[in-house]
C-alpha cells in the first residue's frame, strides 16, 4: 500500500464515512478532493493559506477548540466534524461580525451575484445583523480607469494580498494598521495610480467581495449575463488563456482562471486584462476603401477584390509573379497565414513572403 | 523555447538576456519572480538597462550594447577554463567542441571587460553559476538577436546551452521568447520566403511536389522568396511592383521608416488588409477591414510551440471579414478555387501538410492545446525539444568571434541608442494606444536617459528634447534616472508621432536578415539648441 496515502473519518453536512487524502494535505485539502463542502473565504487555491477568517474551522476529535481547516495538516486516522452547532454558530457569528464592519448593501454592489461572501451570508441563512457598530464609511481609491477599491465592502480576506506577492510577485499591497482600523493600503497609503501596481488584475480576480471590481465594466452588466468565451490573448507570445465575458456583443470584461489550462494558469498582464476596449473602437475599419485621385472613398468587396484581382493579374504577366510581394503577419491566426503562403505560392506562384518575426 | 514555460519553475538559475521580462512578456516574468521566490531558483540578468528583474536577480551583468557575443563568449572560456563544462554531455551529445575552445579561449574575463564593460569578477561569477546548476535555463529576446550580428549572438547562447548539458533537460534549454502573439504560428505556417509550412524547404523537389498535389497546381516556384527588408529594397529599385501586407504596419516598426515608405510609394499597387488605417494602410490603394482575434475562430501558437485556439466572440464592425476570407475570396477572383467552410477545416489541411502539426484538430486543442511537434493522433505534444538527441544527430558548437556593431559613437553621434518596448504599449500602438486603461499608464514616448548625461547635458525629466542620427531626427520627452547606463539612452518604438525608426539603421545581419534596432549612434539636445 501506498504510504502516502491517508484515511480520515468525516461527518460532514451530508456526508458520513470514511475519505482518503495525502501526507502533506491540509485538512480542507482532503476535504475539498473528496468534495466535502467547508465554507471558507480567505483560503484560495492559487495561495498557500492564511487561516485569517474562520469560516472553515472544524471540530476535529482528540483536537481542542476549532482549527481552521485551511491550515491543519491531514493526519491519517483523523475524525473530521465539518458541520456541527457549535462549528456553525461560530461562522455564522463571524459572517454577522464583517456585515456589521463594512458596508454591505448589496444592491448598490457590482458584484451581486458573484460575491461568495453573499453565498455565504444566505448558506448560513442570516436574516438580520445582531451585533450594532458604530462602523464609519472609508474613502474609495477610485484614481485609475482599471480598479475600484471599496474599503467598505472588504473583508480583511488578504488574497488580493498574496495574490500580488505570491503570485505575480509585484508585493503593491499590504495589510495596514491593527485592529478595527485595519484595512488593505499600498505602501504609504498612496492610490493605487501612484502606488507600483502593475495592474495585471490579479487582486480583483481573487477577491471574494465588491470590494475590488474592475472598473471598465462596471454597470455594464450582470454576472448572469455575461457569457464567457474562452479564447487566447492577441498581445504578446505567451499566449494567455483568458475569457471575454460578453454581453450584447460588447467584451465588457476579460476573466481567466486557474482552473483553465494554459501557460498562465490563469494570470494575466494589463494588456490582455485591460487592453480590450479599442476592439469597438471608433476607428475601426468597416469598409473596403479604394484610392482615387489621392483620396480614399468608401467600396463593396465586389468592387475592391475585383479590382485587385485585376491589378495583380495585369502585373503578374507583365512583370512575372517575383515582382509580387506578401506581407504576412505575426498578428493574425495560423490559419490565415497559412492561406497567404498559399496564396502567395500557389494563386500568384512567388515565394516573396515574409513577416515581423525579425523585428 | 527549447522547453516550458511552467518548466521555468524546476530551473536552479535562469540567465536572462535581453529581454526585459516584465515589460515584454510579464506572465512568464511572474513565473520567474515566483520560482525565485520559492527559493529553489536563482536569476542572472545580462541587460544593458536596469530593467525589473534585476530585484530580483543573484546578479546583474551590464554590458555595453552590442557585445554579447563578446560577454557569451567570456562565460564559456570561464567555465571551459575552470573545468565545468559537462564533458560527458559534450562527448556523447554534440560536436565541434575544439571549434568552440579555440575561438573562446581569446576571450579572457580582462579583455571581456574591456570589450563589454562587465566586471571580471561578475563574469566569473556568473559563469561559476550557470555552470554549477543542475538544470539551468536561458532566456532572450529581441536585445540578443536584433544586432548586425543577432545569429552569432543566437549561436552563442545555443553553445553555452549545450557546453554546460542543458539542451534536452527539463528546466534547462535555450529560450527565445516572441514578441507578438504569434511570430511562432506565422513562421510554422510557412510565413517565410524559403520554407512552407513546418519548415519544408521550398527548394525541396520532394515538398514541392507533395505541395503542388494538395493545392492543385502543377508547380510552385523553387527560388526562395525576398525577406522583408529586400522587399522593401526591391520596391525602391522598381523590381517590386505590388504588395500585399495583411495586419502589419512595416512603415512604423521598420528599420529606417523613409526607406520603407519609399519603397512603398514606388509601388504601382498596394493592398494593405488591417483593422484599423495605420500608417502604412493610409499609403494604399486598396484597404480591406479584416476582423480584430476577438471576432474569428482559428489558432495561435505561443512562444512554447503550444498550438491554442482563438474563439469569435463578438461580430465584427461593418462589413469587416476574417483574414482568411478576404484571402480565399480574392483566390476565387483570380479563378483559383479556395474555399472553406471554416477554420477548423483549414487548420486540417495543414495538420495533413505539416508533419509537426499533424497529431493535432480543433477538438484536441480545445483543453490546454498541444506543443509541437505532435506527430500523430495520439502524441500527446511535447514539452521540451531534444530530449533523445538532436535532430541533426548531434548539436554542433560554433566558434564564433564578437564583432562590433555596425556604427560606433563618435563626436557628432556620441550617445548609442537602443530600441524597444515598455509594458503599457504594444508593437506600432495601433491597438493598445487607442486602450483608454493602457494609455493612461504610459500616454507618451519617453526617452530613457541616465542621470550623469542628462545632468551635464542640463536635462532634466519631462523636457522636450531632440535626438538625431545620421539618418534623421525625432522630438520626445526625457526621463530621467538609472535605468540605462551612461552614453546610452533608451527610446521605445510604439508612438508613431515619434517614429524612433527614423533614427535605427537597416544594416542586416547577414543570416537572419534581422536589422539592427538595438544600437545606432544619436546625439540628444534640448530642442531649441542646433
Ligand atoms: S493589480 Fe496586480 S500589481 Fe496591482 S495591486 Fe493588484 S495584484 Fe498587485
Ligand atoms: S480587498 Fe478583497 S481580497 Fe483584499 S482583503 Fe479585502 S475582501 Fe479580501
Ligand atoms: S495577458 Fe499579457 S502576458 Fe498574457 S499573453 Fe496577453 S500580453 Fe502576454
Ligand atoms: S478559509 Fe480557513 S481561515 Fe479562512
Amino acid at each position: 500500500m501506498d504510504k502516502d496515502i491517508i484515511t480520515l473519518t468525516v461527518h460532514g453536512k451530508d456526508f458520513l464515512g470514511k475519505v482518503q487524502g495525502r501526507k502533506g494535505q491540509t485538512v480542507l485539502e482532503v476535504l475539498r478532493d473528496n468534495h466535502i463542502h467547508v465554507p471558507t473565504l480567505c483560503y484560495h487555491p492559487k495561495m498557500p493559506p492564511y487561516g485569517g477568517c474562520r469560516l472553515c474551522i472544524v471540530e476535529i476529535e482528540n483536537m481542542r477548540g476549532l482549527p481552521p481547516s485551511c491550515t491543519t495538516p491531514a493526519v491519517d486516522g483523523m475524525v473530521v466534524h465539518t458541520h456541527t452547532d457549535r462549528v456553525f454558530q461560530v461562522r455564522k457569528s463571524v459572517l454577522e461580525l464583517l456585515l456589521a464592519y463594512g458596508d454591505h448593501n448589496c444592491l448598490l454592489c457590482e458584484q451581486t451575484g458573484n460575491c461568495e461572501l453573499q453565498d455565504l451570508v444566505y448558506e448560513h441563512g442570516i436574516e438580520k445583523i445582531r451585533f450594532k457598530s458604530d462602523y464609519k464609511s472609508k474613502p474609495l481609491d477610485d484614481s485609475n480607469s482599471m480598479i475600484v477599491r471599496d474599503p467598505n465592502k472588504c473583508v480583511l480576506c488578504g488574497r488580493c494580498v498574496r495574490a500580488c506577492l505570491e503570485v505575480q510577485v509585484n508585493g503593491v499591497i499590504d495589510v495596514a494598521l491593527r485592529g478595527s482600523d485595519s484595512c488593505i493600503s499600498t505602501f504609504n497609503g498612496m492610490s493605487l495610480k501612484d502606488s507600483n501596481c502593475v495592474f495585471c488584475g490579479e487582486c480583483v480576480s481573487v477577491c471574494p467581495t465588491g470590494a475590488l471590481t474592475f472598473k471598465q465594466a462596471r454597470f455594464k452588466g450582470r454576472p448572469w449575463e455575461l457569457k464567457k468565451v474562452q479564447t487566447t490573448c492577441t498581445y504578446c507570445g505567451v499566449g494567455c488563456q483568458m475569457e471575454l465575458n460578453i454581453k450584447d456583443n460588447e467584451i465588457v470584461k476579460v476573466t481567466s482562471s486557474h482552473e483553465i489550462r494554459g501557460p498562465n494558469v490563469g494570470n494575466l498582464c494589463i494588456k490582455g486584462r485591460f487592453g480590450y476596449d479599442w476592439v469597438k473602437h471608433p476607428d475601426r475599419l468597416k469598409t473596403p476603401l479604394i484610392r482615387e485621385e489621392g483620396i480614399f472613398r468608401e467600396a463593396s468587396w465586389e468592387e475592391a477584390l475585383s479590382l485587385i484581382a485585376q491589378r495583380f493579374e495585369n502585373i503578374r504577366v507583365k512583370s512575372g509573379p517575383d515582382s509580387i510581394a506578401f506581407f504576412t503577419s505575426a498578428r493574425c491566426t495560423n490559419e490565415e497565414n497559412y492561406i497567404m503562403s498559399k496564396f502567395a505560392r500557389a494563386v500568384i506562384g512567388t515565394n516573396n513572403i515574409d513577416h515581423c518575426a525579425r523585428l | 523555447m527549447t522547453n516550458s514555460i511552467e518548466e521555468l519553475e524546476k530551473a536552479d538559475v535562469i540567465l536572462v538576456a535581453g529581454s526585459n521580462t516584465t515589460g515584454m512578456h510579464p506572465v512568464i516574468a511572474s513565473t520567474i519572480k515566483r520560482a525565485v521566490r520559492s527559493g529553489k531558483t536563482k536569476v542572472v540578468v545580462v541587460d544593458p538597462r536596469k530593467i525589473e528583474l534585476v530585484n530580483h536577480a543573484e546578479l546583474w551583468l551590464r554590458p555595453k550594447p552590442g557585445t554579447d557575443v563578446a560577454w557569451l563568449n567570456g562565460l564559456m572560456h570561464v567555465i571551459i577554463n575552470e573545468d565545468l563544462h559537462a564533458k560527458g554531455y559534450i562527448a556523447e551529445r554534440t560536436e565541434g567542441f575544439e571549434d568552440l575552445k579555440q575561438a573562446v579561449s581569446t576571450y579572457s574575463p580582462e579583455r571581456v571587460e574591456e570589450i563589454s564593460g562587465i566586471p571580471k569578477a561578475d563574469l566569473i561569477e556568473a559563469a561559476r553559476l550557470y555552470a554549477k546548476a543542475p538544470a539551468a535555463s536561458i532566456i532572450y529576446a529581441m536585445g540578443i538577436t536584433q544586432h548586425i550580428n543577432g545569429t552569432d549572438g543566437v549561436k552563442s547562447v545555443a553553445n553555452l546551452a549545450m557546453l554546460c548539458g542543458n539542451v534536452g533537460i527539463e528546466g534547462g534549454g535555450v529560450n527565445p521568447l516572441r514578441g507578438q502573439n504569434n511570430v511562432q504560428g506565422a513562421c510554422d505556417m510557412g510565413g517565410l520566403p524559403n520554407v512552407f509550412s513546418g519548415y519544408q524547404p521550398v527548394t525541396s523537389k520532394e515538398v514541392r511536389e507533395k505541395m503542388g498535389r494538395a493545392w492543385g497546381v502543377e508547380s510552385l516556384p523553387e527560388k526562395p522568396g525576398l525577406t522583408i527588408v529586400e522587399i522593401v529594397d526591391g520596391a525602391v529599385k522598381g523590381d517590386i511592383k505590388a504588395m500585399y501586407i495583411m495586419g502589419e504596419n512595416p512603415v512604423v516598426s521598420d528599420p529606417d521608416s523613409h526607406h520603407v515608405r519609399r519603397g512603398l510609394n514606388s509601388l504601382d499597387f498596394l493592398v494593405v488588409q488591417d483593422i484599423f488605417l495605420n500608417r502604412t494602410a493610409r499609403l494604399a490603394d486598396v484597404v480591406l477591414p479584416a476582423c480584430c482575434f476577438a471576432e474569428k475562430d482559428g489558432t495561435f501558437t505561443n512562444t512554447e510551440r503550444r498550438v491554442q485556439l482563438v474563439r469569435k466572440a463578438v461580430e465584427p464592425p461593418g462589413d469587416a471579414r476574417p483574414d482568411w476570407e478576404i484571402l480565399c475570396d480574392l483566390a476565387r477572383h483570380m479563378g483559383y478555387p479556395m474555399s472553406y467552410p471554416n477554420a477548423s477545416a483549414i487548420f486540417d489541411e495543414i495538420a495533413s501538410l505539416t508533419p509537426s502539426y499533424a497529431g493535432m484538430d480543433y477538438a484536441r486543442l480545445a483543453d490546454g492545446g498541444l506543443q509541437w511537434p505532435c506527430p500523430s493522433k495520439d502524441h500527446p505534444g511535447t514539452k521540451y525539444l531534444h530530449k533523445d538527441g538532436f535532430a541533426r544527430g548531434k548539436g554542433l558548437f560554433h566558434g564564433i568571434e564578437w564583432i562590433s556593431p555596425a556604427e560606433g559613437t563618435d563626436e557628432k553621434y556620441p550617445f548609442l541608442l537602443t530600441t524597444g518596448r515598455v509594458l503599457y504599449q504594444y508593437h506600432t500602438g495601433t491597438m493598445s494606444r487607442r486602450s483608454v486603461a493602457l494609455n493612461e499608464r504610459y500616454p507618451e514616448c519617453l526617452v530613457e536617459i541616465n542621470e550623469e548625461d542628462a545632468e551635464r547635458l542640463g536635462i532634466k525629466s519631462g523636457d522636450k528634447i531632440r535626438v538625431s542620427s545620421r539618418r534623421g531626427r525625432i522630438e520626445a520627452t526625457a526621463s530621467v534616472g538609472d535605468s540605462v547606463d551612461l552614453g546610452t539612452i533608451f527610446i521605445p518604438f510604439h508612438f508613431a508621432e515619434v517614429p524612433v525608426n527614423e533614427l535605427t539603421i537597416a544594416a542586416l545581419d547577414p543570416i537572419a536578415k534581422i536589422p539592427e534596432f538595438k544600437v545606432c549612434a544619436v546625439r540628444v539636445e534640448m530642442v531649441g539648441e542646433e
